[in-house]
């Protein structure tokens, strides 16, 4: 049957792209799509074929993009590509980056000219991805499990939203009554990595003499009292301003942008203005792009140096890492702030791409997010850290969306699906408000299923296989 | 306020702080009985409790409808209520443990952070499933609790305290619960084979325990009164939100930690500790402070507390230290 696999490939892809160059706007189209992207990241077939395919698809798919803004199908066949690019295994490292850099430099810029919701759903993922890579740092990295890690990416976000806004003025005299302006924010960014290390060491002093456990809930205790504080810290000197939050921070001048979009001539292109809302979406994705670049660079080189060796060493065995003579605390240390640096610079570019700061944004609800991305991508890798934040954004604010739009339809006309008259379904049952139950699932059932994750890290699959292993042999204890 | 001023609500604050103290204490055995047995941090417990309120506060608006109420005696419907509460909240407890817990301990994987990560999906989940029924069923985000004359009423007691009928009854279930479960710990069978399970789960399975049932019952109890402080905790606020489990279970497993986990009586001493910590702060901070650090700053204090207090004993109050071996 294997033999078939790959002429059906290929004609369903030629049939996909010839239907999009003739009926673009049409749904089976879409759908052919979606069965090549599937059929040949998963069938079997020559590395260089794939690569090929892989490249004709995600062209086709920016075409039907350009030709569609709004269409949902061909986006998320696109990101399949991008995450077939990222995962698959034998595919060349300069195809990888090719077609990756491609697809999120060209691709998405193309489609998200029109469409800022695909700029707006980048921006999100990298900003949750670098959040996850952090905490993957001192979770999965040196095993030490922290519940308030949201509380640096609050810091990071209230170091600029202070003093990028009109806010610093209020307890600091003679400061500029608007705040510094937004090209300050580029100097932010690295004060906010200062910041939040900062934090981190001062967090973790006291909670890392602790283990396990008790690590966990004061770090979650401390975690709070962040937030805490940044409810309440609107007197007796207003630093935060209190629940209401801080708005407007300022934002950094896109000038350049306007007149790069002006040279190539987007605006003929489009037929229609770009206006400052969708430059400022475009800005903010490049600008989220580029640091998450950074901070996978500066991690993987963490990860394969010498304190990326003691991390695994302490996450293993405390007690062996100690006699080898690693000097414990400071390197739990050092991972801490690391992990606190990436969501600190990250928190700055929030601030600056919301305009507005709340102590909302920062809750333990937040903190175990990002745990649960980790989790989910696989504790320790960092493809899985960025696929984790990936996968549960896209299914939060995107697949969960359009089930509920598509749910909504239903009801007004009023199909019957199984029997059951779709106009009847209580108003109450809407998907995209009941995210955590999705989420709740879907942790249960990676836990049981797949425990190492979506992209395990390769010693952690090695020791979940013996686990399993030892209870085959043990006969389930 | 004068010094004297001061003193004198000192008596009310520490017999609210007890009221809270008892809550957090029956919330917190539930989490250290399960520490003790699995050495898992259960979550899902806080949804475990908020289920119990939200049950006592649905037998309270079905059977207690002032207009034509099933049972018209007040306290006889917070009976029936409690009862519920102790064994809807228990066997969601088992559900719990038997369709999240088990699989993964079957598997045998040795990462402590799995079966965590289970427990913090099952509470979501646990969260959504109360909202989706509370917006089915009444529409509504926030329920109310009925408030009834008879359990308001205020007695008065020495000292200038006050204490409502309710505050009583909350003092006098909790215990009575307690005193149950140190009985049943300490002087049944079923309490020996927990703490063996407890102590060493191979060995107890060698003398004939059966870990499995252990577990199970464990969770029964633990959620039992993880459901009768919900509908007292109902009782106390009034107001029940699918959401509103998550603030009393960290404290509740903060008393637990406090006491050392795994402790029965710690968590008990750790709970009314927690209890007084929260209301004397809430009540003295701004004093202190000449309002600039108001009653927000409570958990603040209780947590830093903890931190404190795990600085100078990691183990807790009533904690045994283990050195690890290599």
């Amino acid at each position: 049957m294997n033999g078939y696999v790959f002429p059906f490939t290929l004609a369903f892809t030629a049939l996909s792209v010839v239907g999009a160059l003739l009926r673009p706007a049409s749904d089976l189209v879409n759908l052919a799509l979606l069965a090549s992207v599937a059929l040949v990241s998963l069938g079997r077939m020559s590395t260089a074929w794939r690569s090929g395919l892989l490249a004709v698809l995600a062209l086709t798919l920016t075409l039907l993009l350009r030709l569609n803004p709004g269409d949902k199908l061909a986006f998320y066949g696109l990101l399949g590509v991008l995450i077939a690019c990222f995962l698959l295994p034998n595919l060349s490292t300069l195809v990888r980056v090719a077609l990756g850099a491609a697809i999120l430099f060209i691709s998405v810029p193309i489609a998200g000219l029109t469409n800022s919701f695909l700029f707006e759903l980048g921006i999100q993922i990298g900003i949750f991805a670098a959040l996850a890579l952090g905490l993957n740092v001192v979770v999965g990295q040196a095993g030490l499990l922290d519940l308030g890690f949201a509380a640096f990416f609050a810091i990071g976000a209230y170091t600029w939203g202070i003093f990028g806004s009109p806010q610093a003025a209020q307890f600091i005299e003679g400061f500029p009554p608007g705040g510094l302006p937004g090209n300050y924010l580029y100097l932010f960014m690295a004060l906010a990595i200062i910041t939040a290390a900062i934090t981190g060491v001062l967090i973790g002093l006291p909670a890392l003499r602790l283990r396990g456990d008790y690590l966990a809930i004061v770090t979650l205790g401390l975690g709070e009292v962040v937030r805490v504080f940044a409810n309440n810290l609107d007197k007796p000197l207003n630093i935060t301003n209190g629940p209401q939050g801080i708005t407007p921070v300022n934002r950094p001048e896109v000038g350049f942008l306007t007149q790069f979009l002006q040279a190539i001539g987007a605006e003929q292109v489009y037929g229609k203005p770009i206006d400052s809302y969708i430059t400022y979406a475009f800005f903010f994705y490049l600008l989220v792009l580029l640091v998450i670049g950074v901070v996978i660079l500066v991690n993987i080189r963490l990860a394969n140096s010498r304190f990326g060796r003691a991390w695994v060493a302490i996450r293993e065995d405390e007690i062996a890492a100690k006699a080898m003579g690693i000097p414990l605390l400071p390197t739990k240390l050092l991972a801490f702030a690391t992990g606190a640096a990436f969501s600190g610079i990250m928190g700055a570019i929030f601030a600056a791409k919301q305009t507005f700061v709340s102590p909302e944004s920062f809750t333990l609800q937040a903190s175990i997010n990002i745990l649960a991305f980790v989790i989910l991508g696989g504790m320790g890798s960092i493809g899985g850290a960025v696929v984790g934040a990936a996968a549960v954004t896209v299914l939060n604010i995107g697949l969960l969306k359009d089930f509920s739009d598509l749910l909504n339809t239903w009801r007004q006309t009023g199909v019957t699906i199984l029997g059951y008259n779709m106009a009847n379904l209580p108003p109450q049952l809407n998907p995209a408000k009941y995210e955590r139950l999705v989420f709740g699932v879907i942790l249960i059932l990676m836990m049981i299923f797949r425990p190492e994750g979506l992209i395990p890290e390769q010693r952690h699959r090695v020791e979940m296989q013996e686990a399993r292993q030892e209870a085959k042999e043990g006969g389930g204890k | 306020m004068t010094l004297g001023d001061l003193i004198a609500i000192l008596p009310q604050t520490i017999l609210e702080g007890l009221l809270l103290g008892f809550v957090y204490a029956m919330v917190a055995l539930g989490y250290t009985m399960v520490y003790g047995v699995l050495g898992l941090i259960n979550f899902a417990h806080s949804e475990v409790f908020m289920i119990g309120a939200v049950i006592g506060l649905e037998v309270f608006r079905f059977w207690g409808n002032p207009a034509a109420p099933v049972i018209p005696n007040p306290f006889l419907l917070l009976l029936v209520a409690l009862l519920f509460a102790a064994v809807g909240s228990g066997f969601m407890a088992v559900l719990v443990e038997r369709f999240a817990y088990r699989p993964l301990r079957k598997r045998g994987s040795k990462n402590i952070l799995v079966p965590m990560i289970t427990a913090i999906g099952v509470s979501f989940l646990l969260q959504d499933l109360t909202r989706i029924y509370a917006a089915l069923r009444h529409n509504e985000f926030n329920m109310q609790y009925r408030t009834y004359e008879a359990l308001n009423q205020v007695f008065e007691l020495p000292l200038q305290t006050t204490i409502q009928m309710k505050g009583v009854l909350i003092i006098g279930v909790s215990v009575l619960m307690l005193i149950g479960l140190t009985y049943l710990v300490n002087r049944t069978k079923l309490g020996k084979a927990i703490r063996a399970v407890s102590q060493d789960m191979q060995t107890a399975a060698l003398m004939g325990i059966n870990p499995d049932t252990i577990i199970s019952r464990t969770f029964l109890i633990g959620g039992a009164l993880g459901g009768v402080a919900g509908v007292l905790f109902g009782l106390l606020y009034t107001n029940v939100t699918p959401y509103s489990g998550v603030l009393p279970g960290l404290k509740a497993f903060t008393s637990a930690v406090l006491g050392g986990i795994g402790n029965i009586p710690g968590a008990m001493v750790g709970g009314l500790i927690l209890g007084q910590l929260e209301t004397l702060s809430g009540t003295y901070l701004p004093f202190l402070t000449n309002g600039n650090f108001g009653t927000e700053y409570k958990d603040v204090f209780a947590f830093l507390t903890l931190v404190l207090l795990l600085l100078f004993r990691p183990q807790g109050i009533f904690g045994q230290n283990v050195s690890e071996k290599v």
